[in-house]
């Protein structure tokens, strides 16, 4: 869409403090245009502090910030008629109706009241609103709302948008819709920088992703280098006796080749896996050697094991809904109860 | 493994294609000036209005309750009769009761920028304190409204102007221009105060000592020295001996000037007060 050479977001060195704690400390980004990035990071990483900076909401107290070559401190009018920010809570007004939000926001870019009322009914039929567009935004669900919130940064073409957590708190369905609008935004020419607290997401949607913590990256490249990194996946192994779980771990890291993890369940063990064929043989190992496998399954390495491989501890400030059965990973492992 | 497919496509059918033509279809016209930015606003604080009509409950309940209450609580003590009572205390319920409702401008900001909205306004490119002088403007309706039931309640219990309708006309156009003026104070409280009862607490305590310790029910020559010059440059008084005099038809240039200077100031402090602590505002 820009076929400048600078980079869609250019960040160095950027800090911003609230009082004594360093929210983002030293932050290193590089997004090329066109591309969809993914920052990977737990509760309390900086990744809404980051985006807050780069939307020109937020002063940075060090660094540099450049967003489509604009400086963020000494440009930000230039980068607010090309860019779109979707926050992480309300983005839109919750008393007013899905149209009316629309319209208002389509006032604001400029458009006339009938340009405006025009652009509204075509973003709410494109993102299945249409039935609810007279309802008061408080009353929609997670999923509309993700889409509504949407909406309304897409109501002049951005060049680059940033989307805060679209998906966190959302049933998998719901989710699934916001990646393939996620999916065709790119696919139009719009640059996305989203912030997730799921490999999973980050793995499905990103080019490339950041990981960070404590402000800083500790980790970027393709997902398949990050993958590449941490193992593609964890086995977790259920036995029906936990008296054979010893003879079970012997077996399963030689056959694996890799350092088993026991946990607070007797019965219980797991494995980085870096090669999936391997898993096939490992199980059927445990098989002739009359271990009973009661239930196994094969699962993307959540943002904790991430973060153990990465910087051997678990993500800090992890809330508790990280672990509600909403995380996506859950989606994709494969569960087979034997 | 069927379930993530089937969902996958059914998503597709709602977004992909129809996203892709809504994106295509995006121009890019030019940005609003500040007036018709600062318009859309005041149609937004409408909007919210009509969503939530309870809103409007202090701007009619207040004035009826405070000049039924006043009119015949101090009418016969202090001028005799209550409809005499009524001709002096009838401007000044209405100064009081307007410079009241304007503490509701602070709330209603205050409530507004935690829920996350004005992140987006302020990432939009637009003239910036439009997003606060359209609420403003909003006020000025319910100002509008509680001078006209005031006035209108008034007029059937015997409250009869001098200087008739234009007259009258006047003297809400002035208590129009110092309420938007004072306005200004709670909007920046507003965005600086953290909590909505901190905020009510502070502005409790500027507005009754300002609004009591006035002309509004007593001549200040019945008061002791101290408080007599103190009620004297209270810019209530001022304001109301102005009411007053458009109302009944005296001459108040004087009072009129003074007002509409202390207005100016007001707002050459506290609107770029206000934008530097919004533009702060994490």
């Amino acid at each position: 869409m820009n076929g400048s050479a600078h980079p869609a977001v250019y960040v160095d060195g950027l800090v911003k403090h609230f009082g004594s704690t360093r929210a983002v400390d030293g932050l290193q980004i590089e997004v090329a245009p066109g591309a969809l990035y993914g920052v990977l990071g737990p509760n309390g990483a900086g990744k809404t502090t980051a985006l807050r900076m780069l939307a020109t909401l937020l002063r940075p107290d060090a660094g540099t910030a450049r967003v489509l070559g604009h400086d963020v401190v000494t440009e930000p009018k230039l980068i607010r008629r090309r860019v779109s920010m979707t926050g992480q809570f309300a983005s839109v007004d919750e008393d007013l109706s899905g149209r009316e939000n629309l319209v208002l926001l389509g006032r604001l870019w400029g458009h006339r009241w009938r340009d405006a009322a025009t652009r509204a009914d075509g973003l709410l039929e494109a993102f299945g609103l249409t039935d609810a567009a007279g309802r008061q935004v408080k009353t929609y669900s997670g999923g509309m709302r993700r889409r509504i919130d949407i909406a309304a940064s897409i109501l002049v073409t951005p060049d680059l948008i940033f989307l805060d957590e679209p998906t966190t708190g959302l049933d998998p369905r719901s989710r699934n819709q916001v990646w393939e609008i996620v999916r065709a935004l790119v696919s139009g020419g719009t640059t996305v920088l989203l912030t997730t607290q799921y490999l999973d997401e980050a793995d499905q949607l990103a080019d490339r992703i950041a990981v960070i913590d404590h402000g800083r990256v500790i980790a970027e490249g393709s997902s398949s280098q990050l993958k590449a990194s941490v193992g593609v996946g964890v086995l977790h192994v259920r036995l029906h006796d936990p008296e054979q779980r010893l003879r079970a771990e012997e077996l399963l890291a030689r056959t694996l080749d890799a350092s088993i993890q026991v946990d607070g369940d007797p019965a219980a063990l797991s494995a980085r896996v870096t090669d999936t064929a391997r898993v096939a043989y490992a199980l059927s190992e445990l098989t002739d050697a009359g271990v009973e496998v009661a239930n196994f399954s094969l699962g993307q390495p959540s943002l904790d094991e991430v973060f153990l491989t990465l910087t051997g501890r678990p993500a800090a400030d992890q809330r508790a809904e990280d672990g509600d059965g909403l995380d996506p990973s859950g989606a994709t492992s494969q569960e087979v109860t034997a | 493994m069927s379930a993530p497919s089937t969902e996958r496509t059914e998503a597709q059918s709602v977004a992909s294609d129809a996203v892709l033509t809504a994106l295509a279809v995006g121009s890019r016209p030019e940005a609003p000036g500040g007036w018709s930015a600062s318009l859309t606003f005041w149609w937004r604080a409408m909007l919210k209005i009509k969503h939530v009509p309870e809103q409007l409950f202090d701007v009619t309940m207040f004035p009826i309750m405070f000049l039924l209450m006043f009119t015949y609580l101090f009418g016969g003590a202090l001028a005799g009769s209550t409809s005499a009572y009524l001709q002096q205390v009838l401007p000044g319920i209405l100064v009081m009761t307007v410079a009241m409702i304007t503490m509701y401008t602070g709330l209603t900001l205050n409530r507004d920028i935690q829920k996350g909205v004005h992140d987006r306004f302020r990432s939009l490119p637009i003239w910036r304190p439009s997003t606060l002088v359209g609420p403003l403007l909003a006020d000025g309706v319910r100002y509008t409204l509680a001078s006209t039931v005031i006035l209108v309640l008034g007029l059937v219990l015997g409250f009869r102007p001098d200087a008739g309708v234009g007259g009258v006309a006047a003297g809400v156009g002035l208590l129009l221009v110092f309420c938007f003026s004072l306005s200004w104070i709670w909007t920046t409280l507003g965005i600086v105060m953290r909590s909505e009862e901190a905020l009510m607490g502070l502005s409790m305590m500027v507005l009754f000592p300002l609004t009591f310790v006035s002309n509004v029910f007593v001549p200040p020559e019945t008061l002791p020295n101290w408080l007599e010059a103190f009620v004297t440059v209270n810019p209530i008084t001022l304001l109301v001996t102005a009411m007053r005099g458009l109302m009944h038809g005296h001459a108040v240039g004087g009072e009129i000037a003074i007002v509409l200077m202390i207005s100016a100031a007001l707002v050459a402090v506290f609107g770029p007060l206000t934008m530097l602590v919004y533009r702060r505002a994490a």
